[in-house]
């Protein structure tokens, strides 16, 4: 076991006690004395120039405080990545899918809002409707955004070693495609946000986002306001996932209707719309061809593949380079080569979703190394073993792999599964299959270029001694990283979790670039530990110079003055400190240690509040290809896990009976929310697995943006989830530790994937693996044979 | 237009004039703020907005307040007494079955209904009774046990 006091072991959340009473505040749960609402116009149309806009008589409806559109809003474009700035608050020329954002109306009570959306009046001219990369990349294909011809967004040509020489030396190469669906984040709450433009022009936005920083920046960019008089909040946030990381449209929207009444104004999506404006999951088209020699040492991968990117960039530009580049680990591979394109359509834009681009190549990608393994007559856990990276292995694209419990996960699920005792061994009808993962442990660079540090916190101890203050702009989603700063301060400074509070999720705290590409422990914790070393050093120092006791040999555990060398006679600061105190019960009797209480306090009397500041941002990572800084980062999680299911084979119905998952976290810092973790990720993955897919008519119309007809998880589609936490001590991570929230759901498709083949022998390529394919695929099969 | 009702919230007595066509959770979170119940889709998908009206869970985005006149309502506000946390609420607490909290009111208003009503449930009666509750975060498995823990 290890010797710390707080971290690595087991927690309560600090939101827990709020969350379970009801009283944790979301932003639908704010009101404002005077507060507007407001409702968004959005295209009916999938494609078509905007001739005119007549707002005249929803204007004119009593109770309606602002009608904006482009006009008002202005042109400014903007998105994520600065490559690729494709949206304007309202479209202006044309409107590029359906729900497009074309107006925004603000009033009394919503009611009024909805009835003043009724009477703008937009006259489209309708245009020919692309929704799939074919036809947007067909020939004479109409541009949905001038300056990218055949619609392409973004694409990558990328070359490690020499794929075709490596070709040439194989045994075996094979060649499979694999397709999945757009996913959607599903989380549940919807985006909202409330802002308030004050009477000094100061703007506050309560936003449900995953990064206030990100959405500070764009506000501030898009409305042309000093970013000093822009400050993002996130109150508790119900989820994000992904969708929720880029500033929006809703965002802008509220911020300009604010700015125009000058009265506060609350706009929530409703559940149709958190299905046309989050950026989750693409659908990707994967072909890969993968070269390995008989003994099983995979040589070499082809690997092409198109992203079905919809009407803007979002992230997609990140997500086409995540794609090939994610493959590059957990294995050794010398020779890679990558051709992605992220393809525009008339459909709602996709971005980042958990396991940002690599979701579906890990699927398809270990589905293919299972054939081979097969085909080699070798056992798949042989072939992982036989091929995986270690700690310090560099990839081929130029990822270092400073701690790599590879090998302890594959034999953790392994051992933890009965593998042996199961593996082509099962009943006809029953089934076991295995998968690994691989991910980053936070993006190496910023979304914009920048000099930035990627994470500060501060810390400030309570004047009167006692407690420690943490406040970050770090965002806590619902993936417990308030209860991990506080246990890394907590650890840091030597005092109980219990005292230390924690603000966060605010501008006005600092910079972070928030919660996305499970960057947050590694990077904002970083930051916090270094704060509260700082504070530390400062309560120390002055306990040194008042005790004439070298500091050096001084320490804090426990919440007390630790002296190495012998104790020193504290009495005169204790007399001191219960001076200040006369009356209070609470005071120390004459025995005993000095404790951090008194000593924090005689800090501030001597020094003033007592701040300690922290910050992070990563050394400079990665090759110098082009599009090298996708897929850097300052560490790397990976993952194992053994899917078990049984299959009904007269109507193709999976039933996933059991997963047992071990992820290598470098060390836990809350071992519950590494489990919580774990099991989350697998539950989206089996969602998208079984039954997750976005669906739209031939207008480009979800056809089920709800909750009832996409389906995600619910506690009867999940079964008992074992998971296992192998801990390697990342050395570029604070106190040894790196990602779990991102990287856990890479195994998860491919694993059942697998074990869908064990069970009754079939290869699907396309997701969902709904009854009707699975049915489909057996049927085949039976017919072939 | 509004129409007075009559009924009892966490053991309180309220009259209320409502819109014909509001629902209890718009009356319970916008006219009463009770905001610990939760609305993440409004159309009887997720649970998020679950409470117990005269001993059944359901979902108050479905019910109309008109409906809810003269009705018995819990809501997650109206779990703790004066011995404090239920047993429900200190077990996710505890197990670590909470994470973005969204779905927490429900859930844990639809595990207090199960138990109420089933005091030793198995695992098999959880999952049922919670199935009308969607959570993202957690996979289910540790609100599960967290509800397990409180029937044994």
């Amino acid at each position: 076991m290890s010797n710390f006091e707080v971290i690595n072991k087991s927690a309560p959340r600090v939101d827990g006690y709020a969350k379970a009473t009801g009283r944790a505040i979301y932003v639908d749960d704010m009101k404002m004395p005077g507060m507007l609402y407001g409702v968004m116009l959005q295209s009916p149309l999938a494609h078509a120039l905007i001739r005119n806009i007549d707002t005249s008589a929803a204007a004119r409806l009593p109770g309606v405080k602002a009608v904006v559109t482009a006009k008002e809003a202005g042109t400014v474009k903007y998105g994520v990545s600065p490559a690729r700035y494709d949206e304007t608050v309202f479209c202006y020329d044309k409107v590029r899918h359906v729900g497009d954002n074309v107006a925004a109306v603000a009033a009394v009570d919503l009611e009024t809002a909805m009835h003043a959306l009724s009477l703008i009046k937009v006259d489209y001219q309708e245009l020919p409707v692309l929704l799939t990369i074919e036809e947007a990349m067909a020939e004479g294909a109409p541009l949905i955004h001038e300056e990218y011809p055949r619609n392409v967004t973004a694409e990558v040509h990328q070359e490690f070693g020499d794929v075709q020489a490596a070709f040439k030396e194989c045994d075996l190469i094979k060649t499979t495609s694999f397709v999945n669906k757009r996913q959607d984040g599903a989380f549940i709450e919807p985006q909202s946000c409330l802002a308030h433009y004050d009477h000094f022009g100061n703007l506050t936005l309560y936003s449900s986002t995953q990064s206030v920083h990100y959405v500070q920046r764009t506000v501030a960019m898009v409305l042309g306001m000093p970013v000093g008089r822009v400050r993002v909040v996130k109150p508790y946030v119900g989820a994000g996932f992904g969708p929720k990381a880029a500033a929006n449209h809703l965002e802008l929207a509220t911020c300009l209707l604010s700015i125009r009444t000058g009265k506060p104004v609350k706009m929530i999506f409703e559940r149709e719309q958190v299905f046309m404006h989050s950026r989750g999951r693409h659908q990707f088209f994967h072909k890969f061809t993968t070269g390995v020699k008989k003994d099983g040492t995979i040589l070499a991968l082809d690997h092409e593949c198109y992203l079905n990117g919809g009407a803007y960039s979002s992230f997609g530009i990140a997500t086409v380079y995540y794609a090939g580049s994610l493959l590059g680990g957990p294995y050794r591979l010398a020779n890679m080569k990558y051709d992605g394109y992220r393809v525009y359509t008339n459909l709602p834009a996709c971005g980042a979703q958990r396991g940002h681009g690599g979701v579906a190549a890990r699927a398809g990608w270990e589905q293919q190394l299972d054939m081979i393994a097969e085909e080699l007559g070798m056992d798949p856990v042989e072939l992982r073993l036989k091929n995986m990276l270690v700690a310090g292995d560099v990839t081929c694209n130029d990822l270092n792999t400073s701690s790599f419990g590879m090998k302890e996960c594959i034999e953790a699920v392994r051992d933890g599964s009965d593998w042996k005792a199961k593996k082509s061994k099962l009943p006809r009808g029953k089934g076991i299959g295995i998968a690994c993962g691989f991910f980053v442990s936070g993006a190496g660079y910023p979304i914009y270029r920048s000099d930035t540090f990627h994470g500060t916190a501060t810390v400030k101890l309570a004047e009167d001694g006692g407690s420690a203050l943490l406040f970050s702009a770090s965002c806590e989603i619902g993936q417990g990283s308030d209860t991990t700063f506080c246990m890394i301060a907590a650890e840091a400074l030597g005092i109980p979790l219990e005292s230390v509070r924690i603000q966060s999720g605010d501008t006005d705290f600092g910079v972070d670039l928030g919660a996305y590409s499970s960057r947050q422990t590694l990077m904002t914790g970083h930051a916090v530990k270094e704060a509260a070393e700082d504070a530390k050093r400062q309560v120390l120092e002055v306990i040194s110079e008042k005790l004439n006791y070298p500091v050096q040999d001084m320490d804090i555990k426990k919440g007390f003055i630790v002296f190495k060398k012998g104790k020193p006679d504290i009495s005169y600061l204790r007399t001191n400190y219960i001076k200040e105190h006369r009356g209070w019960s609470d005071n120390p009797g004459a025995e005993g240690d000095l404790s951090f209480r008194e000593a924090s306090r005689i800090a501030f009397l001597s020094r003033g509040t007592i701040v300690g500041t922290g910050k992070y941002k990563p050394p400079e990572l990665g090759g110098k290809f082009k599009g090298a800084a996708v897929g850097t980062s300052p560490a790397y999680g990976c993952s194992a896990q053994v899917v078990e299911l049984s299959v009904d084979e007269d109507t193709g119905k999976i039933t996933i009976e059991k997963m047992t998952d071990a992820h290598d976290c470098g060390l836990a810092i809350n071992r519950t929310s590494v489990e919580a973790q774990m099991q989350g990720s697998l539950s989206m993955g089996l969602g998208e697995a079984l039954f997750e897919e976005v669906k739209f008519d031939p207008q480009g119309r979800i056809i089920n943006a709800d909750l009832a007809e996409y389906k995600i998880p619910t506690s009867l589609d999940m079964p008992p989830v074992k998971a296992i936490i192998v801990e390697s001590n990342e050395p570029a991570g604070p106190f040894g530790a790196k990602e779990v929230g991102e990287g856990a759901i890479m195994p998860t498709i491919p694993a059942i994937l697998n074990a869908l083949y064990d069970a009754v022998g079939v290869r699907v390529f396309e997701l969902p693996m709904t009854p009707e394919r699975v049915y489909n695929a057996i049927r085949e099969l039976k017919e072939k044979k | 237009m509004a129409k007075l009702i009559h009924l009892t919230i966490n053991d309180k007595e309220y009259d209320v004039a409502v819109a014909p066509n509001e629902t209890l959770v718009d009356m319970l979170r916008y006219r009463l703020g009770l905001t610990g119940t939760k609305k993440g889709c409004g159309l009887g998908d997720c649970g998020s907005c679950t409470v117990i009206m005269d001993g059944s869970a359901v979902n108050s985005c479905l019910v109309l307040a008109v409906q809810a006149d003269g009705s018995q309502i819990t809501t997650v506000e109206g779990l703790e007494t004066d011995e404090g946390l239920h047993p429900v609420q200190r077990a996710f607490i505890e197990h670590g079955a909470i994470q973005c909290g969204f779905c927490s009111s429900g859930m844990i208003v639809s595990a207090k209904n199960l138990l109420d009503k089933n005091p030793h449930p198995t695992e098999a009666d959880v999952r049922t009774a919670l199935s009308g509750n969607l959570c993202r975060c957690t996979g289910y498995q540790k609100i599960v046990d967290a509800v397990l823990s409180v029937g044994k």
